[in-house]
């Protein structure tokens, strides 16, 4: 069992919820390499050997498994691109915990690129959850720019969950889907920024299959001289149902751009879009207060709702 | 006890300067009920926000056990120990009832009291604990939440601002109840903003605001006898009663 550092440990918290440990499928990429990784018995982790990343085998016996796959980053000046992807067999059931998390204690840049491909069968249900975090005193930025590509067969149900609440400068999420006869997508993006920060996130969803449906809902929260823009898109190129749901908070001197895209190709096909953007409400913030809360502690308890 | 000594409230409206308030003095003893009512518009609500902070007084001073409450904010004001319910309180999205309750009592409720908070305002808890505070409630189930929020805690004072508004006649019942179980307790003083007869008749003092002015404050037993006829929702009983009819 590799011995892990406590800046390693401390990220480690913050980025996989479930907690991670060495045991079952697990890889833990740490400043540009795999520190440690394990299989299970349904669940195999191959190293690419043509460019950096992994191979995920997730056979059609796994009911219920979870695969932790972390990276941190705590080498200032880093640029680390990785190239994961998961093939996973019909009728698979399994959760995904990814998420990156960057310690930055130096003035040089840390990137991380994270290219992650899943490849979905018939009757899968698979859950992928992404956590984005920076911390470190350092000047140099936290970079973050995850790219994910999903293929799903017939009748599969997928659920994406990205979440980004603090300490990282800038991402650009890149985020393509295709979705194959009676699937079902579930997607919902968490999103804060704070001080200069940047994010931009591009979601593009094929839905492809007849019944095919995708469901998006991405919140996010936007304070002090942050940007964020946001571009989902659904094609319609079947009879299929898509939901888009975009709603931001704007705070101090923000901007937020909400730019939902909906484009049919087939005469069956119904989808529908909203967003909104908007300060905290202030008769919220007053109804806290008369319990007792500080204008700060109302916005923070009004800020985790919305968001989760 | 609550003072409020010369409480005034201005606002500019295009350019000019409108008196919502003027020179308001009254007290609310320790353990007292008063009602305030009079016609729409006259200043009712006004007050309660003052008192609460949620506006800022022109004028005058608030006291509240002796301590000058004006200077203080909203938060500051509620851990000296004011209560409040909104008239029509905000919905918030994604919360459960059960969240609401506990930031209103600022600690884990158990359940059993979360239950006992809800079924005191008429609502079933193993329906609503769970609930979201969203569109999906409607404004009477709203009101019936906020009421309960603010008896989550222990307060000095608390106010309620027309808590019978939008409410159907069982759970308003409930709350009546609920309002004679407080006063009976003398533990906590009351302050309600209401038209409504029955919670008129529950008082034992009695203030009427007219055009931001005290018209007329007093026990219940005198007051009843001069209430103004259209200061009440449902007057009619009453004025049968004081005419002997």
């Amino acid at each position: 069992m590799a011995e892990l550092d406590q800046i390693t440990s401390q990220v480690l918290a913050q980025i996989d919820p479930e907690g991670f440990k060495q045991e079952g499928a697990f890889n833990l990429r740490y400043n540009g390499y795999s520190l440690c990784h394990g299989d299970s018995e349904h669940i195999k982790i191959r190293r690419k050997e043509d460019k950096p990343g992994i191979d995920v085998y997730i056979s059609k016996e796994t009911q219920g498994e979870y695969v932790h796959i972390p990276v941190v980053m705590s080498q200032s000046g880093m640029t680390d691109v990785v190239y994961n992807d998961f093939y996973i067999e019909d009728g698979a059931v399994v959760t995904i915990i990814a998420g990156c998390g960057i310690h930055n204690s130096g003035c040089n840049d840390s990137r991380h690129d994270g290219i992650h491909a899943f490849h979905i069968g018939k009757h899968c249900n698979v859950t992928y959850e992404e956590k984005h975090y920076g911390e470190g005193n350092g000047t140099g930025g936290r970079i973050l720019n995850p790219v994910t590509q999903i293929y799903m067969d017939e009748d599969s149900v997928c659920t994406l969950d990205t979440t980004q609440i603090r300490g990282v400068d800038s991402t650009k999420r890149k985020t393509e889907v295709e979705i194959g006869a009676g699937s079902r997508l579930y997607v919902t993006e968490k999103l804060m920024t704070h001080g200069d920060q940047d994010a931009q996130s591009d979601m593009e969803i094929r839905l492809n299959g007849e019944e095919s449906s995708a469901q998006v809902i991405s919140r996010s929260v936007a304070k002090e001289n942050s940007k964020q823009v946001f571009h989902p898109r659904a094609i319609g190129n079947s009879g299929c149902h898509a939901h888009i749901q975009c709603d931001s908070i704007i705070m101090d001197q923000a901007n937020v751009c909400s730019i939902p895209e909906i484009d049919a190709h087939h005469v069956d096909a119904q989808i529908i879009h909203e967003a909104a953007i908007g300060r905290i409400n202030n008769e919220q913030l007053m109804k806290l207060r008369t319990f007792g809360m500080t204008e700060e502690e109302a916005e923070a308890v009004i800020i985790e709702n919305f968001l989760n | 006890m609550l003072q409020v000594e010369h409480l005034s409230y201005e606002v500019t409206e295009g350019g000019s300067r409108q008196t919502i308030l003027q020179d308001v003095s009254f007290d609310v003893k320790d353990g007292e009920m008063l009602v305030i009512t009079g016609p729409n518009g006259g200043g009712k609500s006004t007050i309660a926000k003052l008192l609460m902070g949620i506006y800022e007084a022109s004028e005058g001073k608030i006291l509240l056990d002796g301590n000058n409450l004006s200077d203080m904010s909203i938060d500051e004001r509620a851990n000296a120990g004011i209560g409040f319910a909104f008239q029509q309180p905000p919905r918030f999205k994604g919360m459960t009832v059960e969240r609401f309750l506990n930031l209103a009592a600022g600690e884990k409720l158990g359940g059993k009291v979360c239950c006992e908070l809800l079924g005191n305002v008429g609502l079933c808890a193993k329906d609503y604990i769970h609930r979201e505070i969203d569109g999906t409630l409607s404004g009477g189930e709203m009101k019936r939440i906020e009421i309960a929020s603010v008896l989550a805690k222990k307060h000095k004072i608390c106010i309620f601002d027309e808590p019978e508004a939008g409410i159907d006649l069982w759970s308003f019942s409930m709350l009546v109840k609920q309002f004679e179980k407080i006063h009976e307790s003398k533990k906590e003083s009351l302050l309600l903003i209401s038209h409504q007869e029955r919670i008129i008749r529950m008082a034992d003092r009695i203030m009427v605001i007219r055009d931001g002015r005290v018209e007329a404050c007093g026990p219940k037993t005198e007051m009843l006898k001069t209430l103004a006829l259209d200061t009440m929702e449902s007057p009619a009983c009453i004025r049968r009663e004081e005419r002997g009819e």
